[in-house]
């Protein structure tokens, strides 16, 4: 029956998981024991509970992927919702398309990237995954297969797109894909010494470049607080005349190592190493669009450094009024903690609305990081940290996260009522019944 | 261009190693009984390069379906460069064992079949000349086991057959690949519990890619397999015996 084990990307452990294949978009949905509930699975890149369904079984669509129609003249391309982006990359980008929208990995599916709308390093310019969404086919537990746009079922799109799996099965969907000349990136890094040059590179960049997004230090203190790398880029409309040589993937992490080999002093080491790694401060050049925008994949399973016990990942966004100020306090707390990870990444999302009514994408200041799950300390970490995104009026990014308390997520997502209309009643997951609420339990 | 039949063209491994075909173009000709589920892998094969594709449903289980399916590829196609036969199934042993109508009828389909369309094919690669001919069989065939001799058997046979073949077309450039997956998570292995052993169809389906484009013979794959069977194969009778294998 499984394929499993199945687990999400933090590998935090949250009980066993039962999986069922679904890999006929035609087919009704698998039946299952009465009383059970379903979610769909895409390829586990979320980081938390979201993506798992633990007493109830998961409807696995990794083998739902097969490409449906694409059209070379106009991008517009239907896929079936286990069809990873990577394999879209890999068909598309010597035809001239590339992604809208595209995360920090390529190894998500197109059902993953619409239930957690997600965003990528053109935020400011293209909002969100959902925005590049024509439409889609939404498969309901009734049997019922609502076609929908943002002309046809719109509330069905709007409840889909950003709706965490449980509104339905998307089966295929229909995505716009943008034009590039080529597979390259012109890209430029930028040393910057504190969080007010960030806000500064940030302003001056996002009008003139497609891809903006900062690496910082988390663990540097006082006038060196939010230091960090800021990089930025746009497709090269020709390639440099001495072609870049096309990467290669590297090693992958075999298994889990039985402790976490993510601490105190290989956290110092590796963030100072990399704050260093450029010479001067601006380091101008022509990259493949794998490093630039997929640095982490190239490690396979990058994320069992973390050891047994797993890892958080945390990730907010606060308004612009007030944000520098908020991750300026957010920042310190990890920074005193001496908690944080490799990769804290900033990046200012713009204001294009996305029709999903539960994204979390919105316009202000958003930072993500990993913690090792240390137990008692990092969840008190955590809860410090969402008292600051509450009390600046941020969110929380379900998509990352294990661990938000349901007055959190229902003050960051005012469309919560609304949504849960169209919440499949045959649909839960364990984020789900975390963060519902008796509020809304009787109205399913 | 290459001209492509595939037997079998949504079992899950024939499915994944066309994936890896269809990028260098290629006109393909697919074979399975479900013709919804063959236009749907035909425009997934579209999409990622393929020139050109046709599908022609038949139940390869009874002779007649062999025949036809052959009569229409050779009325798309004149010629043929590659033929992938990759359908089965995985018959229960237990009830093959109360019943030997299902046995029967796991033979056609596993063995039967098969040898139905490699002679048929045969004939024509011979005159041809070229291409490849590439059978999925399975490393259940290497030694007979209480478990599933039966399926076993069937590739055995299959793969006797193969050798032979690869004999008579010797002095052509015809190429004979017999293709002896382990165990490979798709449908067919649904019900069984995954270890480490366990390959993903698109693993396998990218070994018989490149088999086919380098003209192997036997193919393990993965290539741990080679070294498990010939383990299995030489263990004596009397240790084999005690085994629940
Ligand atoms: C290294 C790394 C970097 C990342 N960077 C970013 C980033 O920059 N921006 C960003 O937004 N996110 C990022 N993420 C998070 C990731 O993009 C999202 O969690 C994404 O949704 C994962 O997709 P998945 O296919 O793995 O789906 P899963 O994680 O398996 O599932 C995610 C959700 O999609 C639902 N779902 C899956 N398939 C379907 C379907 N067919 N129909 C309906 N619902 C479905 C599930 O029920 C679940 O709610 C990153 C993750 C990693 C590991
Ligand atoms: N999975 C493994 O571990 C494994 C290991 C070794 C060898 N193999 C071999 O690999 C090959 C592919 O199998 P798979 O693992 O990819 O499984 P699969 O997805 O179940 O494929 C088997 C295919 O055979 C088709 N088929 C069955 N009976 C048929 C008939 N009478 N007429 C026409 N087509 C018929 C099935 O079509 P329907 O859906 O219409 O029945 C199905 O598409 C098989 O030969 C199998 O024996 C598999």
């Amino acid at each position: 029956m499984s394929s499993g084990p199945y687990q999400s990307w933090g590998r935090i452990d949250f009980g066993p998981q039962i999986g069922m294949r679904f890999d006929q978009r035609l087919s009704p949905l698998p039946e299952v024991e009465t009383g059970k509930s379903i979610l769909p699975y895409g390829n586990g890149r979320s980081y938390g509970d979201s993506c798992l369904n633990t007493g109830g079984v998961l409807i696995d669509c990794r083998h739902l992927d097969r490409f449906i129609s694409f059209d070379p003249e106009s991008g517009v391309l239907r896929c079936e919702a286990g069809v990873l982006l990577a394999d879209i990359l890999d068909m598309a980008v010597p035809r001239g398309w590339f992604l809208p929208v595209s995360p920090g990995t390529r190894l998500v599916t197109v059902g993953g990237a619409i239930a957690n709308d997600v965003h990528g390093k053109n935020h400011h310019r293209a909002g969100t995954f959902g925005c590049h969404v024509r439409s889609f086919e939404l498969l309901r537990s009734n049997g019922e297969r609502l076609l929908c746009s943002p002309a046809e079922n719109t509330e069905y799109f709007q409840a889909t797109i950003g709706g965490l799996g449980l509104t339905g099965l998307v089966t295929w969907a229909e995505i716009q894909l943008r034009p590039v000349a080529n597979a390259y990136i012109d890209q430029e890094v930028i040393r910057f010494h504190n969080l007010t040059e960030f806000f500064r590179l940030s302003e001056d960049s996002d009008e003139k470049f497609e891809y903006t997004v900062a690496w910082i230090d988390c663990l540097a203190k006082d006038v060196s607080l939010g230091r960090g790398l800021f990089m930025r880029g746009n497709h090269a409309p020709e390639i440099a005349r001495t072609e870049p040589k096309a990467p290669r993937d590297g090693p992958s992490i075999p298994i889990a190592p039985p402790l976490s080999l993510v601490n105190q002093l290989s956290l110092r080491a590796f963030n100072a190493l990399y704050y260093h790694k450029q010479r001067g401060d601006d380091d101008n050049r022509q990259v493949h669009y794998r490093p630039f925008f997929y640095p982490l994949d190239a490690i396979g399973n990058w994320n069992r450094i973390y050891g047994p016990k797993g890892f958080y990942q945390y990730q907010c966004v606060l308004p612009m009024e007030g944000g520098e100020a908020g991750m300026t306090e957010i920042l310190r707390k990890i920074a005193a903690a001496g908690m944080g990870s490799f990769l804290a990444v900033l990046k200012i999302f713009g204001d294009k609305p996305s029709p999903g009514l539960m994204s979390f994408p919105r316009s202000g200041v958003t930072l993500a990081l990993d913690f090792s799950n240390s137990g008692g300390k990092v969840l008190s970490l955590l809860d410090q940290l969402d008292g600051i995104t509450s009390a600046h009026g941020g969110a929380v990014y379900p998509a990352k996260d294990a661990r938000m308390s349901a007055e959190l997520f229902r003050q960051a997502y005012p469309r919560l009522a609304e949504f849960s209309k169209y919440v499949d009643p045959a649909f839960s997951s364990s984020f789900w019944r975390r963060v519902e609420g008796p509020a809304s339990q009787d109205s399913g | 261009m290459k001209n492509i039949v595939i037997f079998g063209a949504y079992s899950a491994i024939a499915e994944a190693t066309a994936r890896h075909l269809a990028p260098s173009g290629g006109r393909f000709f697919l074979v399975g009984r479900d013709s919804g589920k063959l236009d749907q892998v035909a425009a997934d094969l579209k999409v990622r390069g393929a020139t050109e594709t046709h599908v022609f449903a038949s139940d390869l289980a009874v002779p007649a379906g062999v025949l036809a399916s052959i009569e229409a590829l050779y009325g798309t196609f004149d010629t043929v460069d590659v033929a992938l036969l990759a359908h089965g199934t995985l018959p229960d042993q237990k009830a093959c064992e109360a019943d030997a109508g299902q046995t029967l009828a796991a033979f056609e389909i596993n063995g039967l079949s098969h040898i139905g369309l490699l002679t048929l094919l045969a004939e024509r690669f011979e005159t041809q000349g070229t291409g490849t001919i590439a059978v999925i069989t399975s490393v259940s065939g290497d030694r007979g086991r209480q478990s599933n001799y039966v399926y076993g058997a069937a590739k055995r046979a299959v793969s006797t057959f193969l050798d032979g073949l690869r004999h008579r077309l010797a002095a052509t450039s015809v190429q004979v690949i017999d293709i002896r997956p382990g165990f490979v998570d798709t449908p067919m292995t649904a019900a069984f519990d995954k270890g480490p052993l366990w390959a993903s169809p698109d693993k396998v389906g990218a070994d018989i890619a490149r088999a086919i484009e380098k003209g192997r013979t036997v193919v393990y794959t993965p290539w741990f397999w080679r070294y498990i069977m010939l383990i299995i194969r030489n263990v004596p009778a009397f240790v084999f015996h005690k085994t629940k294998l």
